[in-house]
């Protein structure tokens, strides 16, 4: 029913924006049993696994990077310390040819596709390799191949995008969606209102997901919004809407999956929020003791998703503790070893600077090129890194 | 006088503006209990409640927008965007709105109160998203003040009179310095008038330009030139619009050469306006083509960022083609 043809009323009433609180889907226990009543969603071993090692993956990645960045190995880092659940439980609904539009605090979705430990390195510390040819902060990577589009600082940018590209992929008839990730604090943006009307009312098939992590930077999630947080924007916008406990796994997988037949088989928008928190600093510049309590990390790292999933595992005898450690020692290694290689690997070359403003460096910007060049050759100690190349 | 570093002063304008008037209100992304992510507004909610010092919804266009209603209605916002290459969002709110508004009401409505503060600028290993100089954008809309300070004194002197300026002013602060640039500022408050340009140097060679954190980089190449033997007037614009064409020109005229430089890329830049007027100011006096060193015309790069830079270096060269032209 639009609104122009809702139901008359003869009192004057109105309505507070708690009256339609949206449920929270939660499936999976912290002890990895399930709840009363909760049905599990298809999920195969080896998807269940794929998940897991994922997780496992990106913990050790997030606590090395971390730490490299502590030592001065790489400029910033931002982690996904708790909300591994959300973000690779979400990746794993969707097939590969959909296209995935990410804020930045989402490597796990890219690795669930298979980006390799190199390729992360590479943009890290923005070598030759660097698909992104070095140009932007650590961890804005990109990946044609995977259908990962390119990250954008300018945040909530990419939600109308989504809308965008979704409506192309219906044009084409395509049997795929995109699938945009964003903040609660991103969700602020006039993009974000922009976005989810078009895509509404277009009936683009995108997937709108809230990481609501509790936190943008310092600004708690209170003095972020009033009301029934992101999904009842979605209910508002007249997309189908779920909203699930980010930190069950299960619960984002099923609900994903569901969403994707909505946006895929219906051709419309669903908007997904997963409340889950931001367990690390915002990022490595950040110092979270600022603005809020250890006890409050303390509480939620006892719900850490990465344990409530293994617990989940190893009640289904998939899983055995034993297995865990070798695995996070192999990729303990698997990072160190790659990340010493990389360390190793020279700058993009000078020209870069002046490639893919157009397709084709115009004339002037030929110019300038030429111009740096020649100054470089003068002062040679000054441009350490591009000195070399213009000899 | 005491020692600061330029976030300190940003933080002491606020803290001075807020205790003696209450209608100046602070707000941003982050700027409350955190006092921003640089710290610009440390202790400033603590000092004044949170009523007159506040986080805001993650929403720029939402800020400028808010801060416009307020002015509109008597209040003193101070609205910090935290980066200003995330002013876009708030670009119509600014240049649409805040900018016309006296105009388009024939002045029954202004938004006299209304300041942006935004750190700006590269050299922080920021790549494309947290480098820009977007300045040149501001300086085309009609109604608008821009002001660039490039010591932590201006930048408390020319903030308190941005504040107080009876025009909507955007005020760009240059974070590469905020913690670098130290140096003696007053306790007590003081202000420097908008509008003027600072001679920091007299020289007679070759009159110097620039704003903001390419200061450093123009001093230094003028004391590299200096020891070559040229004479460098080194001239700081601190305000963009309205510029202090008088003393420029007047500088010029004595030197006969000028060197404009900003880290903007160059096409479209402000270095152009200036150049084009100074041109008309001052076209039998000059003995060589007012040179311009800026930043290329791509986006901000990160690994190649100091090649990026317009630099002393690059500042030098150019005095030197200017000299020998
Ligand atoms: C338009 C814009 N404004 C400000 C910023 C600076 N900024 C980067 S991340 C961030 C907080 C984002 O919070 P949220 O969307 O909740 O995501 P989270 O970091 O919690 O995952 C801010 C303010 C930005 N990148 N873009």
């Amino acid at each position: 029913m639009s609104g122009n043809e809702s139901k008359i009323t003869h009192k004057l009433r109105m309505m507070s924006g708690f009256e339609l609180p949206i449920d929270t889907l939660s499936l999976l226990k912290p002890d990895g049993s399930l709840h009363d009543g909760a049905k599990a969603p298809k999920l195969s071993k080896e998807t269940a696994l794929r998940i897991y090692d994922t997780m496992l993956f990106i913990r050790v990645l997030d606590e090395r990077m971390v730490a490299a960045q502590r030592q001065g190995r790489l400029s910033f880092y931002m982690t996904c310390i708790g909300e591994e659940a959300a973000v690779i439980g979400s990746a794993a609904a969707f097939e590969d040819h959909d296209m995935i539009m990410g804020q930045y605090r989402e490597h796990g979705a890219l690795r669930y596709r298979g980006f390799p430990t190199e390729q992360f390195m590479h943009q890290m510390l923005s070598n030759s390799k660097d698909l992104g040819k070095g140009r932007q902060m650590p961890i804005h990577y990109g990946s044609r191949a995977l259908n990962y589009m390119t990250i954008s600082s300018p945040l909530a940018t990419q939600i109308p995008q989504a809308a965008g590209y979704a409506y192309g992929q219906k044009l084409d008839g395509k049997k795929a969606c995109t699938l945009v990730y964003f903040g609660e604090g991103a969700a602020s943006e006039g993009d974000f209102h922009a976005g989810m009307n078009m895509a509404a009312v277009l009936k683009c098939p995108t997937v709108f997901f809230c990481r609501n992590n509790g936190y943008a930077i310092s600004t708690p999630s209170e003095e972020q919004y009033a009301g029934d947080g992101i999904a009842a924007r979605g209910v508002g916008y007249g997309m189908q809407t779920i909203r699930v406990d980010g930190n069950d796994v299960l619960a984002v997988f099923a609900a994903c999956v569901e969403a994707r037949k909505i946006a895929v088989e219906k051709q419309e928008p669903v908007l997904v929020e997963a409340m889950s928190y931001r367990l690390g600093a915002h990022s490595t510049s950040d110092d979270p003791s600022g603005y809020r309590s250890k006890d409050e990390e303390e509480k939620w790292r006892s719900v850490d998703p990465v344990l409530r999933m293994k617990n989940w595992l190893i009640a289904k005898k998939w899983w055995a503790e034993q297995q865990e450690k070798a695995v996070l020692e192999t990729y303990r290694k698997e990072v160190l070893d790659t990340l010493k290689a990389t360390e190793k690997v020279p700058a993009p070359a000078l020209e870069e600077i002046i490639t893919d403003v157009y397709d084709q460096p115009p004339a002037h910007l030929q110019q300038q090129l030429a111009e740096l060049r020649e100054h470089i050759a003068k002062y040679p100690e000054k441009y350490p890194k591009t000195a070399q190349g213009v000899k | 006088m005491a020692k600061m570093n330029l976030l300190q002063a940003v933080n002491s304008a606020l803290d001075l503006a807020m205790a003696k008037d209450r209608r100046v209100v602070c707000f941003g992304e982050d700027i409350g209990k955190f006092g921003g992510v640089f710290r610009a507004t440390s202790n400033l909610q603590e000092k004044y409640g949170r009523e007159r010092c506040f986080n805001t919804p993650l929403t720029e266009q939402g800020i400028a927008g808010f801060a416009i209603g307020m002015a509109a209605q008597g209040h003193v916002p101070v609205a910090e965007m935290q980066f200003a290459d995330y002013i876009f969002p708030a670009f119509d709110q600014i240049v649409n709105e805040a900018a016309k508004f006296r105009y388009r009401s024939g002045d029954q409505f202004n938004v006299a109160g209304l300041t942006i503060r935004t750190p700006y600028g590269g050299g922080i290993a920021g790549g494309l998203y947290h480098s820009q100089s977007p300045e040149a954008y501001f300086t085309q809309t009609p109604g608008l003040k821009v002001v660039v300070p490039s010591t932590p004194y201006q930048a408390k002197g020319l903030l308190l009179a941005s504040i107080r300026d009876p025009n909507p002013v955007v005020f760009f602060e240059p974070k590469r310095l905020y913690r670098a640039a130290v140096g003696e500022v007053p306790e007590e408050e003081f202000e420097i008038p908008l509008g003027v340009a600072e001679v920091v140097k007299e020289g007679s060679d070759i009159t110097l330009l620039a704003w903001g954190a390419q200061m450093e980089y123009l001093q230094a190449a003028a004391a590299m030139a200096e020891a070559e033997g040229i004479s460098c007037e080194v001239i700081d614009l601190r305000t963009l619009l309205p510029w202090d064409v008088d003393t420029v020109a007047r500088s010029v005229k004595k030197t006969g050469r000028l060197l404009i430089t900003h880290e903007a890329p160059l096409t479209g830049g402000y270095a152009g306006e200036i150049a084009a007027t100074i041109q008309e100011h001052c076209f039998l006096y000059l003995e060589s083509p007012i040179a311009r060193v800026c930043g290329m015309d791509t986006p901000f790069p990160l690994i190649h960022e100091k090649e990026y830079m317009p630099d002393q270096f690059k500042i030098f060269e150019a005095i030197k083609r200017t000299m020998n032209y």
